[in-house]
């Protein structure tokens, strides 16, 4: 789960992390009564789950109120790489003396907590990394260990920092850890992290990943999951428990399994069709589910053919075949189907098929057969369209 | 041979009393897998189908001799049934669970490699392990694998596991032992604990991987074979149209920036002298090649 800036400054600040004061807006008036409240000068931050917001024009610094209503009614609305903005943080502007770059995530090769810190922050973190490898200080943390001071400390001290930074940095790697591991986040990164001219260290931007799996033990956490990214489809599919991501080809695709779901998806485009979307069934591939997941795909209206893929396993191919003619039962479907059912009792699965094959329902054996037939039907209902 | 597991493998259930945990631990003895005892600290005495309820695997180890354990715990209480399976004195554990958090993951992986380094963990998230004819453990269908050998198969991904093993028995090839990794970011075993244990095992003649976008495993995996592997490898990698920054249904597979992709692990293993099928039919029609040359 992805935070906004100001939910992740507000993360951070319940682990004592210094951050500015600063106010959510939906609305352009709502942004200028913030403004008023703080008091100019402020920063206008455009809240997306997307990089790149500066140069997008989605951050603005306003000296007056005049300024704050004139950047909130801009930015608000804006685009920024296929997401609007819907809401802005309002925050005391502060100011800068140097920025630096901070950040905890998982090292999955080293099966470690790695900590990333530079002197050279507020740009790309990649870019400084390809160029000059050496000013990012890295350490590796043992999850069962921790991180202690000491070690911190000399991590702190390796990205080279003015001697004035040092003990704030300290003090904001370690909190940043807690918060890393004790709020399961899968990244916490700080870019920039500022020295301000009067010497403080303070947290000037948040970028927060949380493990959806860990939604269990934190309470709060089920009010980020609706803040998602997600298109109309995928809320919908959300909605109904589907492992669910939008495309943009023509081709619905139903799987069981992550995997079969995302190699369908690549056979689809091999065979010269792109797929509308990734969808994962699970293994059971019951009537219930099966039914919900087509009316996912029917409401999708880029959707021209849909290809179900069905691997038995535990669960057999009569099952599967008697779900899937339920499903269709209840479900008014407009695209035509290429159903490929194969593993477990799969010749039985085909015989209970076989009778109610049609001009808009066909069966394949194999994938890529299936995948062909799909793309064909999907390409002659838009010339028909 | 097989790897990590063989027809003398004692296996408790972690969950046993539990819906999945029944159901698959039944269907796995039933497959011919010695599944020895069951755990539930409420339900100690009591037993599944014949299969007797110990209060932990502590206590099944010491009544029962079981060498292997199998968790089908819901994902809160894996990080605990991992640690307990160790303590408890078995050698190899299986967690089935999805849904893990990914901090618990690192801190169980780092404590067994540190306290307890001869405890093989597989999973979790992931199907589990069978070695046709001999042991299943976990949620593998057992009839889609046929026993034999010559080919091992080693998996990140469940339903493309079955896919392997399907697409081997219909060409008349069997399988020594199928491994599913699971597709976690941490997994207890990696590609290369298997492609070194297949190296090793003199049954095994050629090994099939299946991977998936996300991470550096397959990249490490091509690594491994260009250095330390004399036996021929085939292999597919789905997600080769997954757009970046989606994640499609496993924790680990997600696409960042240009790394991980689908593409570049392809390279990677062919430039280390693997045949890559752009699909697990071609995967499985290159080994089918290899195998015939063999």
């Amino acid at each position: 789960m992805d935070l906004f800036e100001y939910q992740g400054k507000q993360f951070f600040a319940g682990y004592g992390m210094p951050v500015s004061p600063g106010e959510i807006a939906f609305t352009v008036d709502e942004a200028v009564a913030a403004a008023e409240r703080l008091g100019t000068p402020v920063m206008v931050k455009a809240q997306v789950h997307t990089g790149g917001r500066g140069k997008a024009g989605g951050v603005k610094f306003a000296a007056t109120i005049d300024d704050v209503r004139t950047h909130a009614s801009d930015i608000l609305g804006l685009d920024i790489n296929g997401h609007v903005v819907g809401r802005v943080w309002i925050e005391k502007a502060s100011d800068i003396a140097e920025e630096y770059y901070a950040s905890f995530t998982l090292d999955r090769s080293a099966r470690k907590h790695l900590g990333m810190l530079s002197a050279e922050g507020g740009v790309e973190i990649e870019t400084v990394a390809e160029q000059n490898p050496d000013a990012i200080a890295k350490i590796w943390v043992d999850p069962v260990d921790g991180l202690d001071e000491e070690a911190c400390r000399e991590w702190v001290a390796a990205a080279n920092l003015p001697d004035a930074a040092v003990d704030g940095t300290v003090r904001i790697m370690l909190q940043l850890y807690t918060a890393y591991v004790e709020g399961d986040a899968d990244l916490v990164e700080i870019n920039p992290l500022i020295l301000t001219p009067e010497g403080e260290v303070h947290v000037l931007d948040a970028k927060v990943t949380l493990d959806g799996n860990s939604v269990f033990r934190h309470e709060g956490y089920a009010a980020f999951d609706e803040t998602q990214a997600r298109d109309e489809r995928e809320t919908a599919a959300h909605a109904g428990g589907l492992q669910y991501v939008g495309l943009d080809g023509s081709v619905g695709v139903i799987a069981n399994g992550a995997g079969l779901a995302m190699s369908t998806v690549d056979v689809v485009n091999q065979v010269g069709g792109a797929a509308a979307n990734f969808l994962d069934i699970g293994g059971g591939a019951n009537a219930d589910v099966m039914a919900g997941a087509l009316e996912v795909i029917n409401n999708d209206p880029a959707v021209r053919s849909i290809f179900i893929n069905i691997f038995g396993g535990i669960t057999r191919g009569d099952e599967v075949a008697n779900g899937i003619l339920e499903a269709l039962s209840r479900v008014q479907i407009e695209a035509p189907i290429v159903i490929r059912l194969d593993g477990t009792n799969a010749d039985e699965g085909r015989a209970i098929l076989e009778p109610h094959l049609s001009d808009t329902l066909a069966m394949a054996s194999t994938m890529l057969e299936a995948a062909e037939r799909a793309v064909e039907l999907a390409g002659a209902a838009a010339v028909g369209a | 041979m097989s790897i990590f597991v063989d027809e003398t493998t004692r296996v408790v259930y972690q969950g046993l009393t539990g819906r999945q945990g029944s159901y698959y631990g039944l269907l796995n003895r039933d497959y011919g897998t010695q599944v020895v005892a069951g755990t539930n600290p409420r339900k100690a005495g009591q037993d599944v189908d014949g299969i007797p309820i110990f209060a932990s695997v502590a206590d099944a180890v010491a009544e029962t001799g079981a060498t292997a354990s199998c968790i089908f715990i819901p994902a809160p209480g894996v990080h605990d049934a991992v640690i307990e399976a160790a303590e408890g004195g078995v050698r190899f554990i299986v967690a089935i669970t999805e849904g893990v958090p990914a901090h618990d993951e690192a801190r169980f992986y780092n404590r067994l490699k540190r306290d307890f380094p001869a405890v093989r963990l597989l999973g979790p998230n992931c199907p589990g392990i069978i070695s046709p004819g001999r042991c299943n453990i976990g949620i593998t269908a057992g009839h889609i694998a046929l026993p034999g050998g010559p080919v091992g198969i080693v998996s990140r991904s469940g339903t493309l596991t079955y896919q392997a093993l399907y697409e081997l028995k219909q060409k008349g090839i069997g399988c020594t032992t199928c491994v599913g990794i699971g597709g976690d970011p941490v997994p207890g075993t990696s590609f290369i604990d298997c492609l070194e244990a297949f190296q090793n095992d003199p049954e095994t003649k050629a090994v099939m991987m299946i991977g998936e976008i996300g991470g550096s495993a397959e990249e490490e995996a091509a690594e491994y074979i260009s250095q330390h592997m004399t036996k021929p490898v085939s292999a597919y990698v789905a997600g080769v149209t997954a757009p970046p920054g989606k994640k499609m249904g496993h924790a680990g597979a997600i696409v960042s920036g240009g790394k991980g992709t689908a593409v570049a692990k392809m390279d990677a293993l062919r430039d280390a002298g693997v045949l890559v099928g752009l699909n697990p039919t071609e995967a499985g029609e290159l080994m089918a090649g290899i195998v015939a040359g063999l």
